[in-house]
């Protein structure tokens, strides 16, 4: 008896080290935001008062976070509404008319989750360069196009609203078809409707890891004058005296939208997350 | 899943071969007038993919043959690839992934798995608590992290200043080797352990409790039950685990990119940020780039199949 407790009260010490840690780089983040660069080097743990003035820091900058947080919102928003709509059309197809064929498409195209993006970059990078050339400026390199259309279709999407559909009542589909209604109308109509909550967990992670995305944005937005809020905040910490208060008070506006996503819909977020793998 | 896949799609195409009803006839039509409405619903997805991802694989594997600096390349045989095995940055580089994989995965899945065990215990106080603050790292941005825990283990941050208060002396972080890759460890296993909680979690769900209630009468202990019943039950769940954290630590980029820019000396430096310096910071070449970016698509191809192989084994 006397073991059992002094076990759960070692459980209880564990679970509240851990929790300390993870909340830890929050409140760090939170009260350096509010305190200038000389105040964060000696430690100052309360809150400060020069949240304002750090604020005005970063969007005065020469860096134009103001102009980045519209970037990344329109890059983030397009790329999820396209990549919902171009993926669950694809995930319905290959679930609801299943081949032969279809399948073994199904699983190539599985393949391309295996391909790391650091041996695509390149070939990414010299195709969008040379499309820009052919005077198609449009969609070359340091466009907002040329950020978003290689994520506007992921196997992983695919795979999850493939494996979502599995879910949904297919003898709606027979009554459906006897009433006249052809297919297009039937995903449409019925469909999407009736998976809201699938479109709910899949937009957040589409949403969240196009808002977070770091690499592709450095290697396709070259011209600084076009840069997404993870480049600003990159090269702002990289920079030879970084102006943490500055910084901290970026992070915080970074984090909020999936702050945001995560505390009203905990329920979908982490569906979005471990969906597919069920 | 492959099984379960076959069986499903037997299943599905016998319902459609019963759809059109006894005439043949109009059997025939409607199945291929659906076969025609599947391809069309799948095509965008490969056209799009087919753009984007393998005609670009292509594309590298064509360039890793080539030499030459920018734009002007041409055919260089192996040279990219014999050029590999004397690279020092590669090997340091290799040598960095594979540290980071022995002991930062195991740690951070270890830890994750703990952490959920004592979490699906329903007598626990504060679950809810306890489950969102140690899920809450997952919703920052690698870059934000990365830059949160620059600041907090910086040569004179709060880590240093709270170790020289209790006596000790501070580390230097970002610029000694060891010390910096031991950051890099400490920061990736911050952000992901509660990523790797989740699917833990929802995989101690569905299993039994009264499958430990007949351990415990038995005797078991608590490091026996997580040894023989939670690991084996959970075996699938810890396999994608380690496949996905494999995989992520392979690509590792924006981390090192932002706490360490892969110094001191290439002290951290991985393989996804070399390939990123020859081709943007350095004079472009890519075709040598492209050559180095296909160890990791050999590593991950190879990774992952072995992990498949030992985890369809133990499973039979």
């Amino acid at each position: 008896m006397k073991k059992k407790k002094s076990l759960s009260i070692l459980k209880y010490f564990f679970m509240i080290i851990v929790s300390f840690i993870s909340i830890f780089p929050f409140l760090w983040m939170i009260i350096s935001a509010t305190n200038d660069a000389r105040e964060i080097t000696a430690v100052k743990l309360t809150f400060g008062t020069h949240l304002v003035e750090n604020l005005r820091n970063l969007f005065h900058s020469d860096l134009n976070f103001g102009a980045s947080l519209g970037y990344s919102t329109f890059i983030a928003v397009i790329t999820t509404v396209l990549a919902l709509l171009i993926s669950s059309v694809a995930g319905y197809g290959f679930e609801i008319f299943r081949s032969k064929a279809r399948d073994r498409v199904f699983n190539i195209l599985l393949l391309s989750m295996m391909v790391p993006f650091c041996a695509l970059m390149i070939p990414l990078y010299r195709m969008f360069g040379a499309v820009g050339k052919t005077g198609l400026t449009g969609i070359g390199l340091n466009t907002l196009i040329s950020v978003i259309a290689p994520y506007v279709c992921t196997a992983f999407l695919i795979f999850f609203f493939r494996q979502n559909t599995k879910s949904f009542p297919k003898d709606i589909l027979e009554a459906a078809r006897i009433d006249g209604l052809n297919e297009t109308r039937i995903f449409f109509h019925m469909y999407m409707p009736v998976m809201k909550s699938s479109y709910a967990a899949g937009a957040i992670i589409t949403f969240m890891s196009s808002w977070n995305n770091y690499l592709w944005p450095l290697v396709a937005l070259q011209d600084p004058q076009k840069r997404t809020v993870p480049l600003i905040l990159s090269a702002m910490g990289s920079s030879y005296t970084p102006d943490y208060g500055m910084i901290m008070a970026g992070i915080v506006i970074a984090t909020l939208p999936t702050g945001f996503l995560f505390f009203m819909m905990q329920k979908q977020f982490v569906a979005g997350m471990i969906g597919s793998v069920k | 899943m492959n099984s379960e896949q076959s069986i499903a799609a037997k299943q599905i195409t016998s319902d459609f071969r019963t759809v059109g009803g006894p005439h043949g006839s109009s059997r025939h039509t409607l199945e291929k007038k659906l076969n025609r409405w599947g391809w069309g619903f799948v095509s965008m997805s490969i056209v799009l993919i087919s753009v984007f991802v393998f005609f670009p694989m292509i594309a590298a594997l064509i360039m890793s043959f080539q030499t030459g600096k920018g734009v002007n390349m041409h055919f260089g045989g192996l040279t990219n690839y014999i050029r590999l095995f004397h690279d020092q940055t590669v090997a340091k580089a290799l040598g960095n992934t594979f540290i980071y994989l022995i002991f930062q995965v195991p740690i951070m899945l270890i830890l994750a798995l703990i952490i959920s065990v004592i979490l699906n215990d329903k007598n626990l106080k504060g679950r809810t608590f306890f489950r969102v603050a140690i899920f809450l790292p997952c919703i920052t941005s690698l870059v934000s992290y990365s830059l949160i825990m620059k600041n907090i283990f910086s040569n004179d941050g709060i880590f240093n200043q709270l170790l020289s208060h209790i006596g000790l002396s501070p580390i230097l972080w970002t610029t000694d080797s060891f010390w910096a890759k031991v950051l890099i460890i400490l920061s990736i296993t911050w952000r992901w352990t509660g990523y790797n909680m989740i699917f833990y979690l929802s995989g101690l769900q569905g299993i039994e409790p009264s499958i430990y209630e007949a351990a415990e009468i038995d005797g078991a202990n608590s490091f026996q039950k997580m040894i023989h019943m939670t690991v084996p039950l959970l075996k699938p769940i810890i396999l994608f685990t380690t496949i996905t954290s494999t995989i992520g630590t392979l690509q590792l980029f924006d981390e090192v990119q932002n706490i360490t820019k892969g110094g001191p000396a290439n002290g951290t430096v991985t393989i996804s940020q070399y390939i990123y310096n020859l081709c943007f910071k350095y004079t472009p070449n890519f075709g040598y780039a492209s050559a180095v970016a296909f160890i990791v698509v050999v590593l991950i191809v190879f990774l992952s199949l072995i992990q498949m192989k030992i985890g369809g084994k133990e499973n039979q």
